[in-house]
């Protein structure tokens, strides 16, 4: 009868065993422990690998209190009579406490404490890690590689997969822009001060893989791209003399150059108007399809699908409510800055490193 | 200085006294009188400068008793005091606990703060100028006492900042505390955001070293492909644009990461963006107030008390 607390089951045994083994397989895999360590440990990477701790850590704070709440929503969506007299939160609470408190001194002295705790905390980093100084500037001596500050490794790192002018200009206006809009079209009323996944599952797994997104982009920039601005695995030993040969090579060009492309006669692809034409019609038909997949995440009820019987679309009566509730312009505003940030940047990921892509629209003003 | 005065005439009591006994008038019983009644006064008087509360000087700084019993004064030791008058007399009661706002918005402000205490200091031994930049980095870390601590403090105090900014944002998503009425607040913070970046972009150029000149020549770089207003961007030829007046130009104060750029960097670090940055911090609090205090954490609401739209 006495169920041991960590009695796990068999999915959870086999997850723990895939867990261990790939954490062995990754330390075996570290070739150099001098090169990990020594991007590790530069006093201006501290916050990147801080952050690495400091996310889950606050994520797993963020997700335990949602699942108490959505715990108690669930049961007052289920009891009616309950739901008018409950408190409504998951936090103890008693008839006769008092709903405040007074600042003085009860926030206050909150506050006082964690200025006291900061400030120690910058006192033994300060002492114990230096700032780092490099030689005085030189320009005639570039460095190598020649990184932005950790926090903008991610545009950085951006600038692998886009022309400079969307790295750099377009696309940190665009993420500027969309986290400006985001309240404003996210329609769902529910939530509002409250931790909640079950709610507001759409909005924050949007927020959540863009921050995640960002994270690891600079989570590459940091530990994966050495001399050159070349990946090498945590754990490689860094060569300054490392060439990579370009083979990327740009969409149209490839499908022309292909057994289809022969076969199909489409020479015309690498003319300067075929290639426009082209590449138009690939980011047109990217944007269709990028609006598709986030109707169908917006709205899918994912424990109804299933292939047998086949049922890709089952429908969630509730996020369905949340969508009549979005005007056409909330629902336009967030696919343009969804497809063109959360969907583009991976994507284009996945076609410059997986499949050698350089660009998928070439014109004579720029390049995508 | 209040409590000194009733020491001040006993000197001229005893000189009196002396005088007096040299005379033998009735003047001396006269003199002796009025100055025990003096003596009785101070005795009377000193006694009540035991509570420094209960003096002129200190109410006139402290307008409300320390009586922690009266919660009229807790509020009021809120309401009256400048520094805290920025939070609410009363809060939410399970506002306090940590594990619902993270305290990150607070730690950003306070770092703020650390960075312009530490700033001002740096500020003492500093010369934007190519000549003296580094050199002075040089004596800060070898000759000022505490030097070496205080770039430390200031360095990592801007990293901490950006992470601090970075999760509070995540908590204020998690919380959907940028619903209505806190939208407008959420905007507010996202300038704050890259304005906090911006600072710690412009101060990495200041030291003057290989690490801050490429950081920079990088970053100013991408300007360089601004779409029209950049001389190698979309349209940027077309529009006249060179490496002589184009957006990069305007950022360096020149076509190189010269003299202009580092006194650029460091007005725009110690004055225009500390400014900005002030003017909607200003604003962000100003509303956190104004939009009903901090969101949470609020009685959860069922789905089935979801209003409908309201149609105009």
């Amino acid at each position: 009868m006495a169920k041991s607390r960590f009695n796990l089951g068999k999915g959870k045994l086999i997850g723990l065993a895939v867990l261990v083994v790939v954490v062995v397989l990754a330390v075996l895999a570290v070739d150099d422990w001098h090169q990990l360590w020594k991007i590790s440990s530069a006093p201006d990477n501290v916050p990147i690998v801080a952050m690495l701790f400091l996310v889950p850590i606050f994520t797993w704070m963020g997700v335990r209190q949602s699942l108490a709440n959505d715990r108690l929503i669930k049961e007052l969506e289920q009891d009616p009579k309950l739901a008018k007299t409950h408190h409504r939160k998951a936090e103890p609470w008693r008839p006769g406490w008092a709903r405040e408190l007074h600042v003085w001194p009860y926030l206050v002295r909150i506050e006082f404490l964690v200025a006291v705790i900061v400030t120690v905390l910058l006192f033994v980093w300060s002492i114990l890690l230096n700032a780092p100084l490099e030689e005085p500037a030189n320009p005639n001596l570039t460095m190598n590689p020649s990184k932005a500050p950790w926090y903008f490794l991610g545009l950085q790192e951006m600038l692998v997969y886009f022309d400079p002018w969307i790295a750099g200009v377009v696309m940190p206006s665009i993420i500027m822009v969309g986290l400006m809009v985001f309240p404003y079209v996210d329609s769902n009323p529910l939530g509002n001060g409250y931790y909640t996944l079950r709610q507001r599952r759409f909005a924050v797994g949007m927020f959540g893989i863009g921050f995640l997104q960002w994270i690891l982009l600079i989570v590459i920039g940091t530990f994966i791209r050495g001399p050159g601005w070349i990946w090498f695995w945590p754990g490689q030993t860094w060569d300054h003399n490392a060439v990579v040969f370009d083979k990327n090579v740009d969409l149209h060009d490839m499908i022309a150059v292909s057994w289809i492309g022969k076969t199909l006669h489409l020479g015309f692809l690498q003319t300067g108007v075929g290639k426009f034409v082209f590449g138009l019609l690939v980011v047109g038909g990217f944007y269709v399809v990028g609006a598709l997949f986030f109707h169908w995440l917006m709205t899918v009820d994912f424990k109804r699908i299933s292939l047998r019987p086949l049922r890709l679309f089952p429908r969630d009566p509730f996020e369905q409510k949340l969508l009549q509730r979005t005007s056409i312009l909330q629902y336009m505003t967030f696919q343009f800055f969804a497809i063109s940030v959360l969907l583009a940047m991976p994507v284009k990921l996945i076609l410059r490193l997986g499949l050698t892509i350089k660009y998928v629209w070439v014109t004579p003003w720029f390049n995508v | 200085m209040e409590p000194e005065r009733p020491d001040q005439p006993e000197p001229k009591e005893t000189k009196q006294l002396t005088s007096g006994e040299k005379s033998g008038s009735s003047l001396v019983g006269k003199v002796r009188e009025s100055g025990m009644a003096l003596k009785d006064r101070a005795i009377e008087e000193v006694k009540t400068y035991k509570d420094p509360q209960d003096t002129q000087l200190w109410k006139s700084i402290f307008r409300v008793s320390h009586d922690r019993s009266d919660p009229r004064n807790r509020s009021l030791a809120i309401l009256s005091n400048v520094f805290l008058h920025l939070h609410p007399a009363k809060i939410n009661r399970d506002a306090v606990r940590y594990p619902f706002t993270w305290g990150m918005g607070g730690i950003t402000f306070y770092l703020f703060i650390v960075l312009t205490f530490t700033g001002v200091l740096l500020m003492f031994y500093y010369h934007p100028t190519k000549a003296e930049a580094f050199k002075d980095i040089l004596y800060l870390e070898h000759d000022v006492p505490f030097g070496k601590l205080l770039r430390n403090m200031h360095r990592w105090a801007a990293h901490l900042m950006v992470i601090t900014t970075w999760l509070h944002m995540f908590r204020v998503v998690l919380t959907g505390s940028y619903k209505r009425p806190r939208e407008f607040n959420w905007g507010v913070g996202v300038v704050l955001l890259v304005l906090t970046l911006l600072l710690s972009f412009t101060g990495y150029l200041l030291p003057d070293d290989q690490l801050g000149f490429w950081a920079v020549t990088v970053g100013t770089n991408m300007a360089r492909a601004t779409p029209m207003f950049g001389s190698e961007g979309p349209f940027g030829v077309q529009l006249g644009m060179t490496q002589f007046n184009d957006v990069r130009f305007g950022l360096l104060g020149g076509s190189i990461v010269d003299s202009n750029a580092l006194l650029r960097s460091y007005i725009w670090h110690c004055i225009g963006i500390p400014l900005v940055a002030s003017i909607f911090m200003a604003v962000h609090f100003w509303r956190i107030r104004k939009d009903g205090g901090i969101s949470g954490p609020a009685p959860v609401m069922l789905e089935s008390e979801m209003k409908a739209v309201k149609k105009k």
